[in-house]
């Protein structure tokens, strides 16, 4: 078999959502560090020039090319497994099992997904989008710190970040144990780790997210 | 345990043939025993169908020891019933009490095609078997049982995976219709063996393609396949079969 053959099986599908999945959770790591100097509680100095850096650097703006492709995938393939595996059980059950024999967020990913995705398409129009479009049309680089403390006094879009941000941990709290079962390499020496770390990231990351607009809207940081 | 007589209504899913369209049907059984297996009652409600003239209810069984995997009812929304590593005719009626009404279907799953009543269709597993399930041997005699050496936990892990019985209740406890339990199970007992190293690079390939023809659908690793599991066949294997799949995807030739 060929590659394209090889990533074409169910397996192989998994494997693009598991590689797919496990960039985007190192994204999620950087993105949280550098918004996380909103808390050096600076006036947002540390927070700008961590922007300044991303949104100008060579190759950061070229890794962010493969974010988007890899997103992408991660979105379609995902969304196709999803109705195709839904179509292998024509004539459903009477009874459900429920939650008697499998965890509801496992069964919920696609769910989850959407509501993340939703949650994106409202961030990349508020931060990534304009400030790309200032860039593109020489107006050069907004001061994203303002941006942040103008958005979110608006309670409504804190309300949406901190949905989006409840949607992403559950959604990370099978992905990253589901990403690395995918590689093989939840063994017996290895899986109680992985589970660990992975409970753990999925609660501190979208934590440190959700506290962010929080934060400026109780005035935390100023 | 105190012995007690019950009587049930159970709901059980009658369909003619693989063509027709089937329904649920109501019966009432009375005086089961407590201490009846679960096929045992059915056994008991069929003869009193065949009595009133009726056509009896068409189900899977043979050793009635929890050993050979045929007997498949997924009851109240459980593959072979509530109890933890247990078959169908090892469930015992003492599970329930009197008035209780019980919900019994067949495996559902496209590539389990419904025979009839609670009959299905399980030979999907007997290609996946045929597509990679074997070992290359000489012939001539066997060789002496100890030439191999074998370390223990190995042959343990093999072991366990070799217990699954193709029941098929991992297919139908999955939410995808998935076969990747069983299908693990059996790529593992002989991944783990040297008897099976020759086909190692083919065998997980073809036999997940098989799995994909067949119409299973795909892990999303949920794990209610091992909570349903009678044998207890872990996750494990999943992720044996997957590192299977990777190093013949990373290292193997074109061949499969």
């Amino acid at each position: 078999m060929n590659w394209k053959q090889y990533f074409s099986t169910s397996i192989g599908k998994k494997l693009q959502m598991s590689l797919t999945g496990l960039f985007l959770i190192l994204f999620l790591l950087v993105h949280c560090y550098i918004n996380a100097q909103i808390f050096y509680m600076d006036g947002g100095k540390r927070f700008d020039e961590a922007a300044h850096f991303m949104g100008t650097n060579f190759v950061i703006r070229t890794v962010e090319l493969g974010l988007f492709a890899f997103l992408f995938i991660h979105i379609i393939q995902g969304l196709l497994l999803w109705s195709k595996n839904r179509s292998r059980r024509s004539v459903g059950y009477q009874v459900s099992a429920g939650n008697k024999t499998s965890a509801w967020y496992s069964r919920s990913m696609a769910l989850l997904g959407t509501l993340i995705l939703m949650f994106l398409v409202l961030h990349l129009f508020k931060f990534w989008g304009p400030n790309r479009f200032s860039q593109l049309t020489g107006g050069g680089e907004l001061k994203l710190y303002d941006l942040m403390r103008e958005e979110f006094q608006l309670t409504w879009v804190v309300v949406v970040y901190v949905l989006g941000c409840i949607s992403l941990g559950w959604h990370l709290i099978h992905g990253f144990y589901s990403a690395f079962q995918t590689l093989g390499l939840n063994t017996f020496k290895y899986k109680g780790i992985i589970r660990t770390i992975g409970i753990g990231f999925s609660i501190i990351v979208p934590l440190i997210f959700a506290l962010m607009p929080i934060a400026f809207y109780m005035h935390w940081v100023i | 345990m105190q012995h007690y007589n019950m009587n049930l209504t159970l709901k059980v899913w009658k369909q003619k043939n693989n063509k027709a369209k089937g329904s649920f049907e109501s019966y009432q059984v009375k005086n089961v025993s407590s201490e009846m297996s679960f096929l045992e009652m059915f056994d008991v409600l069929n003869e009193q169908l065949v009595a009133e003239g009726k056509e009896p209810i068409a189900f899977d069984h043979d050793c009635r020891e929890g050993i050979c995997g045929m007997c498949s009812m997924y009851i109240n929304g459980r593959a072979h019933g509530p109890w933890h590593e247990t078959t169908t005719c090892q469930l015992h009626m003492r599970e329930y009490k009197d008035g209780d009404t019980i919900v019994v279907e067949p495996w559902r799953a496209n590539a389990f095609p419904v025979i009839k009543d609670l009959v299905v269709d399980r030979t999907a597993f007997d290609r996946i078997i045929g597509a990679g399930g074997y070992i290359s041997v000489n012939t001539g005699n066997a060789v002496d049982a100890n030439s191999l050496p074998i370390d223990k936990q190995k042959a343990d892990e093999a072991f366990a995976a070799a217990t699954c019985i193709g029941c098929g209740a991992c297919v139908a406890a999955c939410p995808n219709a998935s076969a990747m339990l069983f299908v693990s199970a059996k790529v593992s007992h002989l991944a783990l063996l040297p008897q099976g190293d020759p086909e190692r690079k083919i065998r997980a390939v073809n036999m997940v393609q098989q799995m994909d023809t067949e119409g299973f659908g795909s892990c999303t690793n949920i794990g209610a396949c091992e909570a349903e599991c009678p044998k207890g066949i872990s996750l494990e294997n999943i992720a044996r079969l997957n590192r299977e799949y990777l190093g013949s995807m990373l290292s193997g030739s074109k061949q499969g």
